[in-house]
């Protein structure tokens, strides 16, 4: 499995046919099919709520270059979004309530890590393990109930602009470029491509793998915490199920997006391009009116398919 | 699992000394909590409870008896209560629109059957890694189930087909002897037969599987069929005893049959286990939560408990694996 031990990095121009076409089919599909999917509201609309799907897909594609996965994001940032909720609901105070939702993010995700790295739990169990976890604590931080009445400063980060650009936008736009940054321009980029495709190189290299994969972990926590402020501005409300589910459309994302479950390599624009993928179709079958659970359906054919290809071309 | 040359093949029933201590550890752990219950809760100790348990706990070991074959093989099944949900809501459907309890119940094993070939045939023949595929599964299940009922709930089945999940039989719930007669099946299929022999030699290395001929493809396709099969039959149960079904109803039941299974002994890297330490597994995380609702924990605590359960048995299992080594 590990014989392909390339650090070099990937050729996107090898990609971009396969998630853009996704992309481009779902888009000429549903502008025949669904009304009004063309117009420039709804168009704003998947792009906002894209953006907290892509706060998630970006640190997952990181982890499953790893070869890792984590399946506890959907439940940690459910847990996160009912802590924002709740610290800013009792301070009054949207900064204080996202510095909550940080640190209980960033611990689990460094929980996720040490499980994976130190322990040696396949990253799959550890991570049910700890999804488990953070669905009962936010079942007992909050009853079971929602929280409501949050103050205004943290319901305005969803509607507010920003030079004209919803904020989540400009968020998710943040995010992607310090992504971006950190995996293809600087060292601990560099590593995690190695953490996938040759860990040995990195022993070699006199650095320790545990503690780069314990942060690959640890950044995901903390994207979800970050995540969970927006999930509750766009609620309005701290929910526990707020998150269900929202893993397997980040870890949908990534794989229509490109990034190999095996081979230890990724790329970001097309998880971005998955992320879009994702949220188009959802919208799309939303629009012919089919419920959310077609479109749960459809996004679980949609991760089956796209592992089947990359089976493919990665025995080609 | 990249380092497949630690198991060695050597056939499990030389294992059976190092297994034998380590399921009487478990059968230890699990009077121990029994004790303790004993000692917190006055309730505990009445037949009525006592029987509840073991009710309960054969629900689990239904599901996670197929699951124990699954990991043998060193693969994972994540849809398992998912596939609970929609074959009980099918089962749930045909027996409503028939009325007979026969067909539903052939229509719940088939079905459970069904999803676990399909989840055979991505692993085998799509070669997608089990866990993922899966989980794939998991949401296509999820969402097919909550749209097929579209918020119904289905209830009020035929007294006759409600015994086989509230009704007793000398005493005893008939659960509890579906509980044995299945124990029984499952420890002769795996300890006692070649196709057994043949799924632990697939989870301990792979390649020395393939390579002394065992056809690995179709052994793990039956593996994932037997495991979807069986989640049909605890569907059956499910529908009979709770006398409903809703679409949500399989949302609860993954983690604690993962957890049974590893608690039990069931290694995660393959070709160690038993279908009894599953028995086991079942039994001690059924008396934990059971003992959490009679010392009035409120039931927001179960996920919480679980997971860290399942942790902590992974992180034993391969403590001892090590020390072994």
């Amino acid at each position: 499995m590990r014989e392909a031990a390339v650090v070099a990095q990937p050729n996107p121009l090898q990609r971009i046919p396969g998630v853009a076409m996704v992309l481009a089919l779902l888009i000429a599909l549903f502008s025949v099919i669904a009304p009004g999917f063309l117009s420039v509201a709804n168009l704003s609309n998947v792009l906002v709520q894209s953006t907290i799907l892509t706060m998630l897909a970006l640190p997952m594609t990181l982890i499953i270059m790893t070869e890792g996965l984590d399946l506890s994001m959907g439940a940690v940032l459910t847990l996160t979004s009912l802590c924002v909720a709740i610290v800013s609901l009792a301070t009054k105070s949207m900064l204080l309530g996202l510095g909550a939702g940080l640190l209980v993010g960033t611990v689990f995700g460094v929980a996720n890590g040490w499980l994976v790295a130190i322990v040696g739990i396949p990253p799959f169990v550890a991570t049910l393990g700890t999804l488990g976890m953070a669905q009962g604590l936010s079942l007992i931080v909050s009853d079971g109930q929602s929280v409501v009445g949050i103050p205004h400063s943290v319901r305005d980060i969803y509607s507010a602009t920003f030079l004209g650009i919803p904020v989540p936008i400009v968020m998710a736009l943040v995010t992607y470029a310090a992504f971006h940054a950190l995996l293809y321009h600087t060292r601990f980029g560099t590593y995690i491509f190695a953490l996938g495709g040759n860990r040995e190189a990195l022993r070699y290299a006199g650095l320790s793998p545990n503690r780069l994969l314990i942060a690959v972990y640890a950044i995901g926590g903390a994207m979800a915490g970050i995540a969970g402020l927006l999930m509750t501005a766009r609620m309005n409300s701290g929910h526990p199920t707020a998150g269900l589910g929202l893993e397997f459309d980040a870890i949908a994302a990534v794989a229509v997006g490109g990034t190999s479950f095996e081979r230890g390599n990724g790329w970001l624009l097309g998880t971005l391009l998955g992320v879009l993928s994702v949220g188009v179709l959802r919208n799309g079958l939303n629009l012919i009116s089919l419920p959310s659970s077609v479109q749960v359906a459809s996004v679980g054919v949609l991760v089956i398919l796209a592992l089947f290809l990359d089976g493919l071309r990665s025995r080609a | 699992m990249t380092d497949i040359t630690k198991g060695a093949i050597a056939p499990p029933r030389s294992f059976l000394s190092q297994d034998a201590i380590q399921l009487f550890y478990r059968l230890l752990a699990a009077l121990l909590i029994c004790a303790v219950l004993a000692v917190l809760s006055d309730s505990f100790l009445s037949l009525g409870n006592i029987l509840n348990v073991l009710r309960q706990a054969s629900l689990t070991f239904f599901i996670a008896s197929g699951l124990t074959l699954v990991v043998l093989t060193a693969g994972l099944d994540l849809s398992v209560g998912a596939n609970v949900a929609l074959s009980a809501c099918l089962a749930g459907t045909v027996i409503h629109t028939t009325g007979s309890p026969v067909l539903g119940i052939l229509t719940g094993l088939a079905s459970g059957g069904i999803v676990g070939l399909v989840n055979g045939i991505m692993v085998t023949a799509l070669r997608i890694p089990s866990f993922i595929a899966t989980y794939g599964m998991l949401w296509v299940l999820n969402g097919l189930t909550y749209w097929y009922m579209a918020g119904e709930t289905l209830h009020g089945f035929p007294a006759g087909f409600r015994q086989i999940g509230s009704g007793y039989l000398f005493g005893l719930p008939i659960p509890v002897y579906l509980l044995l007669v299945f124990l029984g099946i499952g420890t002769f299929f795996a300890q006692r037969t070649v196709w057994g022999q043949e799924i632990y030699a697939i989870g301990a290395n792979p390649v020395a599987a393939r390579l002394s001929g065992i056809p690995v493809a179709r052994r793990l396709l039956l593996v994932y069929a037997v495991s979807g099969t069986m989640a049909g039959l605890a569907s059956i149960i499910f529908l009979s005893r709770l006398n409903s079904a809703e679409a949500d109803i399989g949302e609860s039941l993954t983690l604690p049959a993962i957890a049974a299974v590893l608690i039990g002994g069931t290694s995660l890297f393959g070709g160690v286990g038993t279908v009894f330490g599953t028995f086991i597994g079942a039994l001690i995380l059924t008396l934990v939560l059971n003992g959490m609702n009679l010392l009035a924990v409120s039931a927001n605590w179960q996920p919480l408990v679980t997971g860290v359960i399942v942790i902590l048995a992974v992180w034993l299992d391969m403590k001892t694996r090590r020390r072994a080594q």
